[in-house]
């Protein structure tokens, strides 16, 4: 059994409580053992690095001192914007000497040497060979991969897959039996940031997204980042509203998907609460 | 003694050196938000780069550096690998730290970022429902959104109740040191 430290987040323990269920039950399935970091906080999100770039550092690096206290080696961390703060913690203790010499006692014998895994990378590592031979219903729609602007950028830190055109979730998809369609949206920002405070252009950024993806004739598109998911789930009839349509696109998370297609009941995998 | 103008402050404590932006205007053409923005990302730069004082002040004034999403398109996409994130980081905290906040974005922007701050201050974790309601009773906009949050509330996203952390100590202690 491998076993692996899980950072969900603030967003996985709500809103997108979905999804936290979706990856256990898959996880479930096959040979690893998701740990849940004790006593884990937020790590800023948004809202820390705008207003005081300390606190954007001090927040994920209590996290990474605690996982490796807790002894873990490898975290996943699903959400998007966990998994980029997290990560820009990491090289800020790695580069910033003046962050790192705040003399705080949080740091003391602290190594910095722990390896953060998001969900595509977790399950190409973990599960991607196991997972191929048990597929029983191949997921059969044509799908967009919507990976969102955190996943991936800022790149030379991230350092995960290409830049303008990322791969491995159409990989992935490819491979439980989906059809994955090209489409220039890929990495296009929805705004959840402004989610609340600007919901009109919330409404356009995500209309677009939508308009793109029914047009290219997606039947559902397919993200991995909980702030994505929700809004582009949440927002669909704002962004209805602002394209004068009235279109209804699912926006499913990766492991639901391939949950499905390995045969998992829709219960299980929490697909109803979507909204 | 002359005072310092962004253009120095930024190199100063960002490492970023603005001069080295030669306006091809990639970054306004990919940001999502540019037709949002009283500034878009390069014309910042340029005024910047200008070093005066009074378009100094309209930088930090502005809009723009609160829309930013900071999505990072700008950046990956720079030929001269400038880290305009980076750098609109930089100009927030000096809004905030001269007082200089935009009327519109103090209406909405910042009023959130602060309230999502204090429910990491006072539960360590973000409590949605607290977040909101404080959000709410900051911006007086309490009719916003309530159809989707009794849509979420309906399919069990919203959680009544917060979760907190054990170690609130060590919380406290660094919302302490932020502020020295």
């Amino acid at each position: 059994m491998i076993k692996i430290g899980f950072y969900p987040g603030c967003s996985l323990n709500g809103i997108s409580s979905d999804y936290a269920q979706s990856i256990f039950a898959l996880v479930n399935m096959f040979n690893v053992n998701l740990v849940e970091i004790e006593d884990w906080n937020c790590c800023g999100a948004s809202a820390a690095h705008n207003i005081n770039d300390k606190l954007a550092f001090f927040l994920p690096t209590r996290i990474l001192v605690l996982a490796e206290k807790q002894g873990f080696k490898e975290i996943l961390v699903p959400c998007a914007a966990c998994y980029n703060r997290l990560n820009i913690a990491q090289n800020q203790f790695r580069t910033n000497e003046f962050l790192k010499n705040q003399g705080f006692e949080l740091f003391q014998k602290f190594n910095n040497n722990i390896r953060l895994l998001n969900i595509i990378q977790f399950i190409e590592l973990y599960l991607v060979d196991e997972l191929v031979k048990r597929i029983v219903n191949p997921f059969n729609y044509s799908i967009v991969c919507y990976y969102g602007c955190l996943l991936i950028r800022p790149h030379n830190i991230l350092k995960f897959d290409r830049l303008e055109d990322p791969q491995s979730m159409d990989n992935l998809m490819r491979k439980i039996g989906a059809n994955p369609l090209n489409w220039p949206y890929k990495t296009e920002c929805c705004g959840a940031g402004l989610s609340v405070s600007r919901a009109g252009i919330v409404a356009k950024l995500c209309g677009n997204i939508i308009k793109e993806a029914t047009s290219r004739g997606a039947e559902a598109i397919i993200v991995s980042c909980p702030m994505c998911q929700s809004n582009l789930d949440m927002r669909c009839s704002y962004a209805n509203n602002y394209l004068h349509t009235k279109t209804k696109i699912p926006v499913i998370y990766i492991t639901q998907a391939i949950g499905l297609s390995i045969g998992m009941k829709e219960r299980d995998l929490n697909l109803k609460k979507c909204l | 003694m002359k005072k310092k103008t962004l253009n120095i402050n930024i190199f100063h404590n960002t490492a970023i050196n603005i001069a080295r932006c030669y306006q091809c205007g990639k970054c306004s053409a990919g940001c999502p938000i540019a037709d949002n923005m009283d500034f878009t990302s390069s014309v910042l730069l340029h005024i910047i780069q200008l070093e005066d004082e009074n378009m100094d002040k309209q930088v930090l004034e502005s809009e723009a550096i609160w829309m930013c999403l900071s999505c990072g398109i700008c950046e990956s996409r720079c030929p001269m690998e400038i880290d305009i994130p980076k750098i609109m980081d930089y100009l927030r905290h000096c809004s905030l730290k001269d007082n200089l906040q935009n009327k519109k974005a103090k209406r909405n922007i910042i009023p959130f970022h602060y309230s999502f701050l204090d429910s990491i201050k006072y539960t360590g974790r973000i409590y949605e429902l607290g977040l909101n309601v404080r959000y709410k009773i900051k911006t007086f906009t309490f009719f916003q959104d309530l159809n989707i949050a009794f849509h979420m509330f309906i399919k069990g996203k919203l959680p009544l109740f917060p979760t907190t952390i054990k170690d609130k100590k060590q919380l406290s202690t660094i919302f302490k040191q932020i502020k020295e």
